[in-house]
């Protein structure tokens, strides 16, 4: 064999052991949850043969550490090109190493010069504690990944995927990334296993019910959507991307316009009593193009709905009271939510669609004990300081500071439209009667008189807050036929399209949190 | 044992089920009102109702149990 023939093989040899991955038997173990290999996940998330790797060779000379456990570099999706790191679970469960973390370190730097979406495929046990002075604590060590991610924040898309573990300090990963997909049954996140809080704390608890995906999709909120598999996984991240731009600079992708799938009327949905529940995805469905409503959070908060759609082809973000869950009332919960999607589509120059029915925030002491005013004051922060076009709709009711929170007419929306169902008010009548004359309705003595007299009072304030004279005032800015929402929706973002506001002159806000 | 719990704090409005009753998942078995809106709590379970924990006009907070199936 000559020299030439021998580095060949050589090359060969070693390449395709790496590209291997680990050892058989954990392919088998993963194969069996229901989880296929890291290069396959790729295959299936990146345009064919657009997958250009980095740091193939990393620890080659460990022997059994292949690419030391993660496959970084760039590919393209639907043509656009994105970075990507991807734990390997096959090598030491994905842990991360002195090389590992480096490899993830310069991804992310790659994405920032290119100003590209990154993607984390995040299956990984946490840091390898043999290897702990070499990754931890030092100045390009595992907490310079989050850095890294805090500052990307923002400027470029960061989407992760969840397809196991991300313990400890790797959960942080997806914790700072801007949309997390998990797979049911698979993926997970904390920061101490059950082992360990059974051995610190004394707590005995299962993996899925303290750290499982559908734990932090509903409960937890920490998960953004639950995939049922990985191919499902792989595919919401594929149509994530359709709704984002590559960066903060560049123009967010524009889809063919498709009519709406609803055949039913927005104006026959709605029912006449302003207290009976309905549901608000109906309306969605008869505002936005066909088939594109895409939910984020669906299961967490799902009083209230957030999630991208397209109108006439275009990306906008939603954010909707759900009357039939809990009301539409804003709580602790759907306050965060709210206030976390309205960044985001902030922050990728996504416009805002407000539907609002919503009796206001929730009342009581559990609420006020959990800081409902320091929650709720997040989402009014968020979407008063967004300014991407805005348009507010009431679509039956806003009262009290639910006002406020979708982006009422004092936070500068570009408009605020009306259904003619709508009422606007500090509360509702019945609440307003009972508060203003509550003391004269007890002193009337004959049921009938006490009756007749609520009722008076009932119209009267009905009268005052009726929305003519709403519109009257200049308050709300145009009072919409609901089955011509959807095309004076469709003009007004054409036209806000060019709105610009400079940013503040300021370092930066001091938002609630 | 499989309960119902109030989703959130309010005042039992109406009941819609009684005793012995079987219920199947998704139907709506109570009312509550709460910040003056009907609030439905449905069943997130196929079941039969074994015993009502609250009456029409009880205040019951977020979590409290409303009734429990068999």
């Amino acid at each position: 064999m000559n020299n030439q023939t021998e580095n060949q093989s050589r090359f060969e040899e070693i390449t395709q052991s790496i590209k291997k991955g680990g050892h058989d038997k954990y392919h088998e173990k993963q194969a069996a949850a229901g989880k296929l290999f890291v290069r396959k996940r790729l295959e299936l998330l990146l345009d064919e043969g657009s997958l250009q790797e980095d740091g193939l060779f990393a620890n080659q000379t460990a022997g059994d550490l292949p690419a030391d456990g993660v496959v970084t570099g760039t590919g393209k999706i639907d043509g656009r090109p994105v970075c990507f790191m991807a734990n390997d679970s096959t090598v030491k469960a994905g842990s991360w190493g002195a090389r590992t973390v480096e490899k993830i370190i310069r991804i992310q730097e790659t994405a920032e010069k290119l100003m590209i979406p990154l993607l984390y495929l995040v299956d990984s046990a946490g840091a390898r504690i043999t290897d702990q002075l070499d990754m931890f604590p030092n100045r390009r060590g595992a907490g310079r990944i989050f850095h890294n991610q805090v500052r990307l924040s923002g400027s470029i898309p960061q989407i992760c995927l969840l397809f196991g573990p991300s313990a400890a300090g790797g959960a942080y990963i997806p914790a700072f990334c801007d949309i997390v997909i998990m797979v049911d049954g698979n993926a997970s996140m904390y920061l101490g296993s059950p082992r360990m809080a059974e051995k610190v704390i004394g707590e005995k608890v299962s993996l899925e019910e303290m750290g499982g995906a559908r734990m932090h999709c509903s409960v937890s909120g920490c998960g953004d959507i639950l995939a049922a598999n990985e191919e499902e996984a792989i595919k919401l991240a594929q149509d994530y991307l359709r709704y984002v731009p590559s960066n903060f600079k560049s123009a967010v992708p524009v889809l063919e316009k498709i009519n709406p799938s609803s055949e039913k009327k927005l104006s026959e949905l709605i029912p006449q009593n302003q207290n009976a529940p309905f549901n608000m995805y109906d309306a969605i469905e008869t505002i936005v193009d066909g088939e594109s409503f895409f939910e984020i959070k669906g299961l967490f908060a799902p009083e209230l709905i957030t999630g991208f759609g397209r109108m006439d082809g275009r990306p906008i973000g939603i954010i909707a009271n759900q009357p039939k869950v809990k009301g539409g009332v804003l709580f602790v919960d759907s306050a965060d939510k709210g206030a976390k999607f309205i960044q985001l589509c902030d922050a990728f120059d996504i416009p805002l669609l407000f539907l609002a029915d919503v009796p206001g925030f929730m009342i009581g002491t559990k609420v006020e004990r959990a800081g409902i005013i320091r929650h709720g004051a997040k989402l009014i922060a968020a979407m008063s300081s967004a300014t991407v076009p805005k348009i507010s709709v009431v679509v039956r009711k806003a009262y009290g500071a639910g006002l406020y929170a979708m982006s009422g007419p004092a936070f500068e929306p570009d408009c605020c439209l009306a259904l003619p169902t709508a009422q606007i008010a500090v509360m509702g009548p019945e609440a307003a009667v009972n508060a203003v004359y509550s003391n004269k309705i007890q002193a009337i003595e004959d049921p009938k008189e006490r009756i007749a007299y609520v009722q008076t009072k009932h119209q009267e304030y009905k009268e005052e807050i009726d929305l003519y004279k709403l519109a009257s005032e200049l308050i709300i800015d145009d009072i919409v036929e609901p089955d011509k929402l959807r095309n004076e929706l469709i003009k007004r973002f054409d036209y806000y399209s060019t709105k610009k506001i400079a940013p503040a002159p300021k370092k930066r806000s001091v938002n609630p949190v | 044992m499989k309960e119902i719990q109030s989703s959130m704090a309010g005042t039992v409005f109406q009941i819609l089920v009684g005793e012995g009753d079987s219920v199947s998942k998704g139907q709506t078995v109570l009312v509550l009102e709460s910040m003056k809106m009907e609030i439905p709590v449905d069943s997130e379970q196929d079941g039969t109702v074994k015993e009502l924990k609250v009456a029409i006009g009880d205040f019951v907070n977020e979590g409290d149990v409303l009734a429990v199936l068999a």
